[in-house]
């Protein structure tokens, strides 16, 4: 379970999250919307401390890692994560097989001979098949993300972030990315945080809708409670996205 | 004139943050250095990137160096003397102790420490940087201390390799157009030149080895805005460790002259 308390990051004069609660727990396909730059990505950051909040409490399974400097603690913690970044942020100088594997390295002792195998296994997962001669320049945005995805996953993490998972993509890959998001969740029983502003797609998925305006979640409910919202920024937010 | 001082008092600020973070990350690489296993591969990468790739251009740059000084040396003496004299002399003093160095660590921050700020910087802005953090691998370890260690080990190479082949090409000059023999020219070289004046120069390419690694790769740590951003981290970090270069070289050559170096 995630459990945030009272979190607050500003930059500069900018107070971007401001005091922002909320529990996210085991099996929880958990959204967060809200329009761009309102701090989504901010926040997902700040839960594996790619970010340093300036005040505030993150409990992963109930440890507070808010605070912490001790460097071996946080890649303790951070190892339980899967985080797809907005545009896959793939190593660009190592191809597919070197991108998936790459983890495997770092976070587990799993003997090389087996990486082969673990690769191929992960990038079928994302419905890719023999992919991993080819470097990041030569797969197209969805494939990028799809790859991006497998290396996330390699590790068997127990959560997984998704920054902007469907932002770019045409309406097909658009379909493929959501079903590979719930394949996460019902194959390997992740936990999941999406951060988008695609509204329809957060209550399509997830379990729990969280929106967020002026540095907190204004709501945060099921996806059928969440469209009966009382709350204006909801009632906005879901008018400029062409539902009701 | 209160604009003024809030400017300068701005820009103060801002230096001391640098300086800041600069020592952070000197502090994060000497750590990551002793505490995990070295990064061979990486290693290895960088030093071919960043110490073969630079080879051909500081073996011609130093080559005219050396033909250029015995040139002006030989005219010199010839018309104060009517021969040329201690042409192997001064152009192995003026290589050995000061040019080799010098424009060996301009040529290399110009072209491997910009390649740095420019993959660190690219690595930065498109969150590669935080994909290492999720992937198990602080990019201390993984990014600069094998960058730190290539710079380490191929500048003073590279500076051994130009003092000699700026030698020798002082000596093509020498003996082609000055009619110096060779082995009058080696002569000079050796009777004058000590183990002291080549350890001057020597000790000098670990200080500019240093400097440039950690403006290069502060550079790039620190990139912000997309594709312009690396732009113009790359060009500020390139011009900073050219200045630097001198400005150091004057401060380190004042203190191993201190200590009889
Ligand atoms: N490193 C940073 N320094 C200064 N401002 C930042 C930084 N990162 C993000 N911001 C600002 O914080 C705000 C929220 O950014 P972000 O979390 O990326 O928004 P979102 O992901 O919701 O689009 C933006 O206005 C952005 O300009
Ligand atoms: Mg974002």
């Amino acid at each position: 379970m995630i459990e945030v308390k009272n979190l607050c990051k500003a930059f500069g004069e900018r107070h971007i999250l401001d005091g922002m609660s909320v529990k996210i727990q085991e099996g929880d396909l958990f959204s967060v919307i809200g329009p761009s730059g309102t701090g989504k990505s901010t926040f997902i950051k700040c839960l594996i401390r790619l970010l340093d909040p300036d005040s505030g409490e993150i409990l992963v399974d109930g440890e507070d890692i808010a605070s912490t400097k001790d460097e071996f603690r946080l890649a303790r913690i951070r190892r339980k994560f899967g985080y797809l970044f907005q545009e896959g942020a793939l190593f660009d100088s190592m191809n597919v097989f070197e991108n998936v594997s790459f983890g495997l390295k770092y976070l587990t002792d799993i003997p090389k001979s087996e990486y082969p195998r673990i690769v191929r296994e992960k990038l079928a997962l994302v419905g890719l098949k023999d992919v991993e001669k080819l470097k990041p320049s030569e797969l197209s945005g969805g494939m990028k993300k799809r790859v991006a995805l497998a290396r996330s996953i390699a590790v068997e993490p127990k959560y997984i972030l998704y920054d902007e998972p469907t932002t770019g993509l045409d309406p097909v890959m658009t379909g493929m990315v959501r079903d590979m998001i719930t394949d996460m969740r019902d194959k390997l029983g992740v936990t999941s945080v999406v951060v988008t502003h695609d509204l329809k797609l957060a209550l399509n998925i997830s379990s729990r809708v969280a929106m967020m305006y002026g540095g907190r979640f204004v709501e945060c409910s099921a996806p059928e409670d969440f469209k009966k919202s009382a709350n204006p920024e909801v009632q906005e937010f879901m008018r400029i996205s062409g539902i009701k | 004139m209160k604009k003024l001082l809030g400017r300068l008092g701005h820009l103060f600020i801002e230096l001391a943050g640098t300086l800041g973070s600069a020592a952070i990350m000197f502090k994060s690489v000497v750590f990551w250095s002793f505490m995990s296993k070295p990064e061979m591969s990486e290693m290895a990468k960088q030093s071919v990137k960043i110490g073969v790739d630079s080879f051909v251009v500081t073996a011609l740059t130093s080559f005219f160096t050396g033909m250029v000084l015995a040139l002006q040396m030989g005219q010199t003496t010839r018309n104060l003397f009517n021969e040329p004299l201690y042409v192997g002399t001064i152009v192995s003093f003026a290589l050995v102790k000061e040019l080799g160095p010098v424009l060996t660590s301009i040529v290399v921050a110009g072209r491997a420490g910009a390649v740095v700020t420019a993959e660190i910087g690219t690595m930065r802005v498109t969150e590669q940087i935080d994909a290492l953090y999720t992937l198990g691998t602080n990019p201390s370890r993984y990014l600069l201390v094998p960058r730190f260690f290539a710079f380490l080990l191929t500048l003073p190479l590279l500076t051994i390799f130009a003092d000699f082949i700026g030698i020798a090409g002082g000596c093509l000059v020498g003996s082609s157009q000055l009619s110096i023999p060779a082995a009058i020219y080696f002569d000079d070289v050796l009777t004058y030149l000590s183990f002291k004046d080549v350890m001057h120069g020597y000790v000098k390419t670990y200080f500019f080895a240093f400097m440039i690694a950690m403006v290069s790769c502060h550079k790039g740590m620190n990139t912000k805005g997309g594709a312009e951003g690396v732009g113009k981290a790359t060009t500020e970090a390139v011009v900073l460790s050219m200045v630097l270069v001198l400005v150091l070289d004057y401060f380190v050559s004042s203190m191993l002259v201190a200590v009889g170096l």
